[in-house]
């Protein structure tokens, strides 16, 4: 009885113990993003202003100037990538909802994306630098989005993939039964019934292409200057933040503090958004 | 092949365009509809069909044009590139041991720290807490995966490291004593704060993908445990985790493939020295920080050979990594669809 009354309480206990060891960890994981956040908002505030987003950079120790080259150019760069990256993507996926879920391409495709979803973003500029920049004999605003086009794909194409599939087949069937053809079907009935979807993954494309830094590095490079010309380098956000942070002027890293919080916010908004509206479809 | 692509079109097929779907009347779109092109259907599958080859070719250029371009770097240097410790812009010797060594040091670590609380996460958002609070929190958590990796490298530089420097890194020297893991001055840069920076960026990576395979454990088999008695600890413990190992386990591949390609956060706090540390406390580098920091900067064909050819290295790795970690993770799907 006595032997009993103890194996119970140490089940007890351990159960206990690895409740409150859970909730530590949760608890862990908040700390850090409500500390990164309060510290951006902070720092980031004070120095976001009308400049920020009409002046060009100022040298060190003038203060003022603005980073409205490199929101420019960041703007840019995002809206060539996605121009690229998202049809490629959409289309690939397609092929794996619609064509091929089972043959041997997609589940090839299915795994390679898989696996550049994930790849170092970094491998991703030193290959741009390799096919884009040195044939090219420069630096470019237009390399720069080629490899931010080439990390939104893989992202586009899983999303794409899994939307699909949640139209129901009976849709397809009812549209083939009535004679349509099947790209038919695909364009107005599966497309239409994902449009909100596939505008999330889209989205979620986006914002995590906002956020690199690594493939523009040795890419689109950095310039103080207005960038009109994507053969030329071109300013970005992330870039100049790295270079802002890292130079030992104040005014400068400054200036990056607002920078990174216009690209957090910018990210997780676009992050939430995006989650919201997955939360609400209904296929 | 639908036969309809073969034989020619019955007469007057062509004769209204095909455009005119959208913008025609009512009446008649029932019989433009009937009469949208076949041969359309080919042209779409072949261009999707292409641009999902189109991944794979990404895959493979990638791997043949870094090491083409790094070949340099393999005739000048041979297998030697792979041990040396040199790193010498001026003198045009580079070995990759120290970028080599940082990577896997700091991810090793990283991954020590963070799978313990992953699994802690997961096991919080999916077999504890109500759902009222699992599914904010475990967006809050997700949110850490979306701050850009800047912003992680920034704040650790900015406020991390003087916090590590000032507080942790002292308390660690005191307690450990004269370790030589622990020597040398606290500086809050180098192979320490990396590792914990990193460990917090993979966290949100490693809980979703666990909280995902926690997911398909079959309702049935956990009531049943919960029937005899047992406790929710002793449900995870005995049913979930044993259920669903190989997903936990390409989880954790997944984290350390994140961690091991991970640039700009690492970039700013591991101090950037080539030179291999027993300290923890000292700068060291990693492949993905020599490459951010040096890239744009070598002017050697010699430098930039090396650097692409760790850039090659650092492929191999993650990709090796990754789809280890795919795999694993479509074992348990398969077993799960399987039953």
């Amino acid at each position: 009885m006595a032997r009993d009354r103890g194996l119970y309480l140490r089940r007890r206990v351990a159960n206990g113990a690895m409740h409150v060891l859970a909730l530590l960890s949760a608890l862990f994981g908040l700390v850090w993003l409500f500390w990164i956040l309060t510290v951006l908002v902070q720092k980031g505030v004070p120095a976001i202003n009308w400049d920020f987003f009409t002046k060009l950079p100022t040298p060190p120790g003038t203060p003022g100037g603005g980073l409205a080259n490199a929101v420019a150019g960041s703007l840019m760069i995002t809206l060539l990538a996605t121009l690229i990256g998202v049809p490629a993507g959409v289309l690939a996926g397609t092929y794996l909802a619609e064509f091929g879920r089972k043959n041997a391409l997609a589940r090839v495709a299915r795994f390679v994306s898989d696996v550049l979803v994930s790849a170092p973003s970094i491998v991703v500029g030193v290959f741009v630098y390799a096919v884009v920049v040195m044939p090219l004999h420069g630096f470019s605003g237009f390399a720069g989005a080629v490899a931010l086009a080439i990390i939104m794909v893989p992202v586009v194409i899983r999303t794409t993939e899994e939307i699909l599939n949640l139209v129901p087949d009976s849709l397809r069937e009812a549209a083939l039964a009535l004679g349509a053809p099947h790209w038919k079907v695909i364009l107005s009935v599966c497309y239409r019934r994902a449009l909100a979807g596939m505008t999330t993954g889209i989205l979620l494309a986006v914002a995590r292409v906002s956020g690199e830094t690594a493939p523009l590095l040795f890419t689109a490079l950095n310039s103080p200057f207005w960038s009109p010309s994507l053969a030329k380098p071109v300013a970005t956000l992330n870039v100049t933040l790295f270079n802002y942070a890292m130079s030992p002027y104040d005014d400068w890293r400054n200036l990056a503090w607002g920078a990174a919080l216009l690209i957090t916010l910018g990210v997780l908004f676009a992050t939430i958004l995006a989650r919201v509206v997955v939360g609400r479809i209904r296929i | 092949m639908n036969p309809d692509t073969q034989n020619p079109s019955p007469p007057g097929r062509e004769a209204i365009p095909e455009e005119g779907g959208a913008a025609a009347p009512p009446a008649a779109s029932r019989a433009i509809r009937l009469r949208v092109p076949r041969w359309l259907d080919p042209v779409f599958r072949t261009a999707t069909a292409a641009a999902a080859c189109l991944v794979l070719l990404l895959i493979a250029a990638m791997g043949a044009v870094l090491y083409s371009k790094g070949h340099l770097a393999t005739t000048t240097f041979g297998l030697r590139f792979l041990w040396s410790q040199a790193w010498d812009p001026v003198k045009g010797d580079f070995g990759a041991l120290p970028a080599i060594f940082g990577t896997v040091v700091s991810s090793a670590i990283a991954l020590f720290i963070a799978t313990p609380i992953a699994l802690g996460v997961a096991i919080f958002l999916t077999e504890m807490a109500p759902p009222w609070l699992s599914k904010p929190v475990g967006l809050a958590i997700e949110m850490l995966a979306a701050v850009p990796s800047i912003i992680y490298g920034m704040w650790g530089l900015f406020v991390f490291a003087p916090f590590l420097a000032a507080r942790v890194e002292p308390a660690l020297q005191f307690i450990a004593g004269g370790l030589p893991l622990f020597e040398g001055a606290p500086m809050g840069i180098g192979m320490l704060p990396a590792s914990l920076i990193l460990a917090v960026m993979i966290l949100p990576f490693i809980s979703s993908v666990m909280r995902d395979v926690f997911a398909l454990v079959p309702a049935v088999a956990k009531e049943s445990a919960y029937g005899l008695g047992a406790t929710t600890w002793e449900v995870v413990r005995s049913v979930v985790i044993p259920h669903t190992r190989s997903g936990v386990l390409g989880a954790i591949f997944l984290g350390l493939g994140r961690a091991l390609g991970e640039t700009m956060a690492v970039t700013f706090v591991i101090g950037n020295a080539h030179r291999i540390s027993p300290s923890l406390l000292a700068p060291g580098c990693t492949i993905a920080s020599t490459l951010a920091n040096e890239f744009s900067e070598a002017i050697s064909d010699l430098h930039v050979a090396s650097l692409i050819q760790l850039g090659f290295i650092l492929f191999l790795i993650t990709t090796f990594i990754l789809a280890c970690a795919k795999l694993l993770l479509w074992r348990i799907e398969a077993q799960v669809k399987g039953r």
